[in-house]
């Protein structure tokens, strides 16, 4: 019971010592206390928002962008990030390319991207499949190039073929590469949203937050950044159990 | 074709005037030069010599991870094309499979198709080698809760499951603690003692060759050459015990004498190599 309070509290504790730095900004007038609007007001808008003007629907919008730029975008990455962190040559081809288009900032791309997909929806899911794949072929490529070749050999005197080989060590071998390049490409899609509705979106929190801006509704674009990072967090925090379940083999302290 | 006849085992390994050659940037790198000898049924061939002079390239060779530059390397008169799983193979690094537990890891070969048999068998092989091996309390452990000795004994078990004639050690038990390391050569012999192998073991420590072979190759440093080819005069069963044998002794002086040797001989040829560049 003790410790379950113990628990409690020092997960409370960091977000706790937030609402109060938030406060004291205000109180201590560093800043015009008409810019920085209270947390109890920020909670108020949330209410409002959550039950006149359909919040729930802005994040469930941007929760299934993020969603499938993620999913499209790793599942792409996946193999072309195994190939070229298994295949010397293919690194060497690949990673100059990979390199240039990952240091591009997907928000200098959104003018060719309306001019290539328009402004609708596969604007939007174009530019989160891009941050999600070249986040994802990075991890995977460095996490693949890391193997260990040890093992391959040892399966090969025990007489496996090379389909055995791939599909009994290389994979699993490969499983938390992949979880880790989910939770990247998830972090990076979120980080990416309010760019990707810039594209005309008329719903989702980046829109929301664009809105808010052009009428200066300052607590509106706090709650729209506390949703992103609430979501983002809880998504974050179900890979994390997903990855517990799926590699309790490996050697982590507290694992 | 065959060796001749002196009656015995029949020879089945031959290493036939081999060479290998490594590319390097300063031109090709000889690692191994015209290495003959024979393993027969039954032997267990010790192969010392100083660190990083081609030792380990004769039993990857063998194991078919490297093909000889010249020579064969036969396996029963067929020249090896790779590996294969009559050979098992225990590396200095265990090797354990870190996503399986202690029972996947011995059952990992049973469910290959080169070694297929049905789950009831299976289940009886990887028991009676969990048992052999002292490792029926961990069974269902991952290999990250074991220890150094009992990876090895773990990837020993792995490598017998499939029921290999050869063993090929490379130096095995480098990495484990005096004692540990002593208490695995003893169970080695005790499991060689149940089910018989061919065994090429690489070592750097005189004592465990002799304690262990029944012949030990003593090869130069770099590139390996055989400097000579000596009969262990102990039989099996061995304990302990012939560590004070006076012939223990005079075999132990005298392999260390060829090591030290070429260890030296080995130290001359890095001093200009680790200047230039």
């Amino acid at each position: 019971m003790a410790g379950l309070l113990r628990r409690i509290g020092l997960v409370a504790a960091p977000w706790l010592a937030i609402l109060a730095a938030w406060y004291a900004v205000r109180w201590t007038g560093l800043v015009n206390a008409a810019l920085v609007p209270p947390p109890h007001l920020v909670a108020e808008r949330f209410v409002d928002l959550l039950l006149t003007k359909g919040l729930l629907q802005d994040i469930a919008v941007s929760t299934r962008r993020v969603f499938i730029g993620v999913a499209v975008g790793v599942a792409l990455a996946v193999p072309v990030g195994f190939l070229i962190g298994w295949f010397r040559t293919a690194r060497a081809l690949a990673d100059p390319v990979i390199n240039f288009f990952r240091a591009l900032p997907p928000i200098a791309l959104i003018p060719l991207v309306i001019v290539y997909f328009g402004v609708d929806e596969p604007a939007k899911l174009v530019i989160l499949i891009y941050a999600s794949f070249f986040a994802g072929v990075i991890v995977m490529s460095e996490g693949v190039a890391q193997t260990n070749p040890l093992f391959v050999r040892v399966a090969r005197t025990l007489g496996a073929s090379p389909g055995e080989v791939f599909g009994k060590v290389i994979v699993p071998l490969t499983v938390p590469h992949i979880l880790t390049a989910l939770r990247v490409a998830l972090g990076v899609s979120w980080a990416t949203l309010v760019a990707s509705e810039l594209v005309a979106a008329q719903r989702g929190l980046g829109a929301m937050i664009q809105n808010a801006s052009t009428y200066f509704l300052l607590d509106v674009i706090y709650v729209g950044i506390i949703c992103i990072g609430l979501v983002a967090l809880f998504m974050d925090m179900a890979l994390r159990r997903l990855s517990g379940r799926f590699l309790a083999w490996q050697d982590r302290s507290g694992a | 074709m065959s060796a001749p006849v002196v009656g015995g085992p029949p020879v089945r390994v031959r290493f036939e005037n081999v060479s290998l050659e490594f590319g390097s940037p300063r031109g090709p790198l000889r690692v191994v030069e015209d290495v003959s000898y024979d393993i027969r049924e039954g032997d267990f061939v010790a192969v010392i010599g100083p660190s990083g002079c081609g030792k380990t390239t004769m039993m990857n060779m063998l194991a078919g991870f490297q093909a000889p530059t010249s020579g064969r390397v036969l396996l029963d008169g067929t020249p090896i094309s790779g590996p294969g799983p009559e050979r098992g193979v225990i590396f200095q690094e265990y090797g354990v499979f870190p996503w399986l537990t202690v029972e996947e890891n011995i059952a990992f070969g049973l469910k290959l198709r080169a070694n297929r048999v049905p789950a009831g068998e299976r289940r009886e092989i990887v028991r009676r080698y969990l048992d052999l091996m002292g490792l029926s309390a961990f069974a269902q452990a991952y290999p990250k809760h074991l220890s150094g000795g009992m990876r090895q004994r773990l990837a020993i078990a792995r490598a017998y499951a499939v029921k290999p004639q050869f063993l090929l050690m490379d130096e095995p038990f480098g990495a484990l603690d005096a004692q540990t390391r002593s208490n695995m050569q003893n169970l080695l012999l005790d499991i060689l003692a149940v089910e018989r192998k061919t065994v090429m073991l690489i070592t750097h420590s005189v004592e465990e060759a002799i304690y262990l072979a029944s012949r030990i190759v003593v090869v130069t440093a770099r590139p390996a050459r055989i400097r000579e080819i000596v009969d262990v005069p102990f039989g099996y069963p061995r304990d302990e015990a012939i560590h004070e044998r006076p012939e223990f002794g005079e075999l132990r002086s005298h392999i260390r004498d060829l090591v030290m040797d070429e260890y030296r001989a080995q130290q001359d040829q890095a001093r200009p190599v680790s200047f230039s560049d």
